[in-house]
């Protein structure tokens, strides 16, 4: 018995010392490869990153948001195949699988220590001025002196506004845009009597086409928007602000106050308790929940469960060949309409755009080769492919005009809405107030009152953005 | 003066051989807290202007969270979470403990393992399990449908108590573990002396069996309050704080308001209610074993 008790002892210590020793080498492993982001090239070591192509290879990490598609990591995995400074630069990618909100809470994070930021780094637009504010990021301006297509208006310029930050410094090179609609399964439509080609003017005949589906085709669900603080930002632009934007409205007033409380924000509210109290939408448990996006695009919609669903453009990207969920006959079977404005007022309809943009951290230690590589990224060839690949709407000028491109189903009439388009606020405070906003759908959703949700809102947002920077309506 | 000295060597030693704990607690456990107690007197924010200038704010963190009704919400919350929990696993750990005693060593084998399955497996995988147990077209309404009974979804129609029947599930093996032992060292000649004074099965329980494991009871009820405040994976990955606010107890508000609001600084803050109600109880707790 006491021979166990020293043996287990033993054991026991032994272990200990072991995983301190482990603890101790694997940090020791961060800090070499972060201090110089090298790697040993031909065996010889020590060599640090400002002495590239004498053996030891420049390394560039890019970090972006894996969400189940691979298009990203082709990119780049192909921009890198295809790049001639190949035998000096070696490309580290190292994507995050996180949900989109602890995505920007991990950036934010790695942004901070230089043992941790990546040298490339993805960034919603949404996000990009609080992270300029946080001084996160590097100011790419002198860096774009020398690249022609920047400069000689080959991107559109909403989207160069929208990465420019209020003192005119530009912090990213968007890569994709977006616009969104009300996506329509035809078949379903028929079945329910109703016309193929569908355009409503106003929400109303939105409720009354859900109806007419609700009655004809009982297993189906007549709509779906995201609704959930799980699908995170898409709840708040997707869905919120596509209605909230409609009634003529916007987050901030015209003096950048923010708008805690008003008829608007309870019409919008209104309009999502509808859909749900009339049991028009999915059931809780598939629309709260985290993989909500792709239930609706990859599984309803395409299985003739879904009629109507209020998404984006890159939705698509899931039925191609190389997508997700492949539906060869999406081109004929899906329809898209415009989402109108409340009453059917002017414009008649709307839509949000957003995007992402490749961002260079500040505390990253290769700026020149990043930048060199991201030009590469976005030039012609590789960009056209990873754009058609990810579903996305382009960002250059030129590539809109590429045949290739501008046949794939759908895209010149969701290019079409891009004019017109209305963008978040380009304000520090939404990357914060947007959760707001997403707590407020779900507690309509799963049965708070319109009114006492707008009021949680409003004091949430007081709360945050402080009393004096907030209005009542 | 030779005793004098080889005392102190011997107090010089034990301090010696003491200091590399005690330094490890200082740095990973008492400066965390003072920073965390800090910070929520402070604007911290994970990005945004205020990641720039940390700033000392007072107590406005604190006013504003005294206004916040969801501070309320998830207070109830974690209170109803911990009670729930705290009275199923009790009570099922204790009444498994009880039927196991005096079993043959066959039965405790099969039993017992049985029981430990859920308190050994990780938070994650319990939650896993369970959303799988409980989901939509989970196993219970595979056996509810079965049977032609209507499904329900538990996640959202009663997902307090989802949530709640999880933990118990994965906790009641710790509980039942505690009662095991407590029971073992109750002297059979006692529960003798009663059966042969005239004492039925139930007066036992209450005379003889409770008042001797008194100890135990306090015991763990102060070890899992304190385990039951802090579980946020399970809840997290089951419900995510949802539907609405329904099942947002403080830990998961809290990592919202840090991580996903990005205001580190008034998540810290809320932090200090989750520690002010783990004093208050142990405290609590303690007051009322000491009395015996």
């Amino acid at each position: 018995m006491k021979k166990m008790k020293k043996v287990a002892a033993a054991v026991l210590a032994s272990t200990m010392v072991l995983s301190l020793a482990a603890c101790q080498g694997s940090g020791a492993k961060t800090e070499t490869t972060a201090q110089g982001k090298t790697e040993a090239g031909s065996g010889e070591t020590g060599k640090t990153a400002e002495t590239p192509g004498t053996g030891g290879k420049t390394k560039i990490s890019i970090t972006f948001r894996d969400g189940g598609s691979d298009a990203l990591k082709n990119w780049f995995e192909h921009a890198y195949e295809t790049y001639d400074k190949k035998d000096s630069i070696e490309l580290d990618i190292a994507p995050i699988t996180a949900s989109e909100g602890d995505y920007f809470a991990k950036v934010a994070l790695a942004l901070q220590s230089a043992d941790t930021a990546p040298d490339i780094v993805c960034e919603d637009t949404f996000q990009l001025p609080s992270d300029v504010a946080a001084g996160y990021l590097t100011d790419l301006s002198g860096y774009l002196k020398d690249y022609k297509e920047w400069n000689d208006g080959t991107y559109y310029g909403p989207l160069v506004d929208g990465v420019t930050y209020s003192d005119g410094s530009v912090y990213g090179i968007p890569y994709c845009t977006d616009t969104r609609g009300l996506w329509y399964n035809k078949d379903i439509f028929k079945a329910a009597g109703l016309d193929k080609e569908w355009q409503p003017k106003t929400w109303q005949e939105i409720l009354d086409t859900c109806k007419v589906i609700k009655e004809k085709c009982p297993d189906v669900v007549p709509f779906w928007c995201n609704s959930g603080v799980a699908s995170g930002e898409a709840t708040s632009m997707q869905t919120y602000e596509m209605l909230l934007y409609g009634t003529g409205e916007q987050l901030l007033d015209e003096n950048d106050k923010w708008i805690a409380s008003s008829e608007n924000i309870l019409k919008s509210l209104n309009f999502i308790n509808t859909i749900y109290k009339d049991g028009y939408g999915p059931s809780l448990s598939k629309v709260l929940n985290g993989e909500a996006g792709n239930i609706a695009s990859r599984e309803y919609l395409p299985g003739g469960k879904l009629a109507i669903s209020l998404d984006g453009y890159w939705m698509t990207g899931n039925y191609k060949e190389t997508g997700s969920a492949p539906w060869p006959e999406y081109k004929d079977k899906l329809g898209i309409a415009a989402m109108p404005t409340s009453e059917g007022q002017k414009p008649g309809s709307i839509t949000m755009s957003g995007g992402w943009a490749l961002s260079i951290p500040q505390l990253s230690d290769q700026k020149d080769a990043s930048m060199d590589f991201i030009k590469h990224c976005m030039s012609y060839d590789i960009y056209l492919d990873t754009i058609i690949a990810q579903g996305n709407i382009a960002t250059r000028t030129d590539i809109a005009a590429d045949p290739t491109y501008a046949s794939q189903p759908f895209m010149e009439k969701c290019t079409g809405f891009l004019s017109g388009a209305f963008y978040r606020p380009r304000n520090s405070q939404y990357s914060t107030v947007t959760t707001h906003i997403q707590t407020m759908v779900e507690s309509v959703v799963s049965g708070t009152s319109p009114e006492d949700a707008m009021a949680q809102y409003k004091s949430d947002v007081t709360n945050s953005v402080g009393a004096d920077n907030t209005v009542t309506k | 003066m030779n005793k004098k000295s080889s005392r102190l060597f011997a107090e010089a030693r034990k301090s010696v051989l003491i200091l590399p704990s005690m330094v490890l607690l200082l740095i990973f456990f008492v400066t965390p807290i003072l920073l965390t107690v800090y910070y929520s007197f402070t604007n911290l924010a994970l990005s945004g202007e205020n990641a720039k200038q940390l700033k000392f704010i007072g107590l406005s963190n604190y006013v504003s969270m005294f206004k916040d009704r969801t501070v309320r919400i998830s207070i109830v919350n974690t209170l109803v979470f911990l009670l729930g929990s705290l009275i199923g696993q009790q009570v099922l750990g204790f009444l498994i403990a009880l039927n196991m005693r005096n079993r043959n060593r066959i039965f405790r084998g099969i039993v017992g393992p049985v029981f430990l399955a859920g308190w050994i497996m990780p938070e994650v995988v319990v939650a896993l399990c369970c959303s799988t147990f409980f989901g939509d077209e989970g196993t219970l309404n595979q056996i509810f449908s079965f049977f032609h009974l209507p499904t329900v979804e538990f996640l959202f129609a009663i997902p307090m108590a989802t949530v709640i029947l999880a933990n118990i599930w994965h906790g009641t093996a710790f509980s039942m573990m505690n009662f095991q032992s407590a029971l073992d060292g109750v002297p059979a000649d006692i529960e003798e002396a009663a059966k042969v004074d005239g004492a039925g099965p139930f007066q036992t329980m209450l005379r003889i069996i409770l008042p001797c494991i008194k100890n135990t009871i306090a015991t763990n009820t102060m070890l899992n309050t304190l385990s039951t405040l802090g579980v946020f994976g399970l809840i997290y990955m089951m419900t995510g704080g949802g539907p609405g606010t329904k099942t947002l107890t403080l830990p998961i508000f809290m990592y919202r308001q840090a991580f996903i609001s990005q205001q580190l600084g008034y998540g810290t803050a809320i932090s200090m209610i989750l520690l002010v109600i783990g004093i208050v109880l142990s405290v609590f707790y303690t007051r009322v074993m000491r009395k015996d």
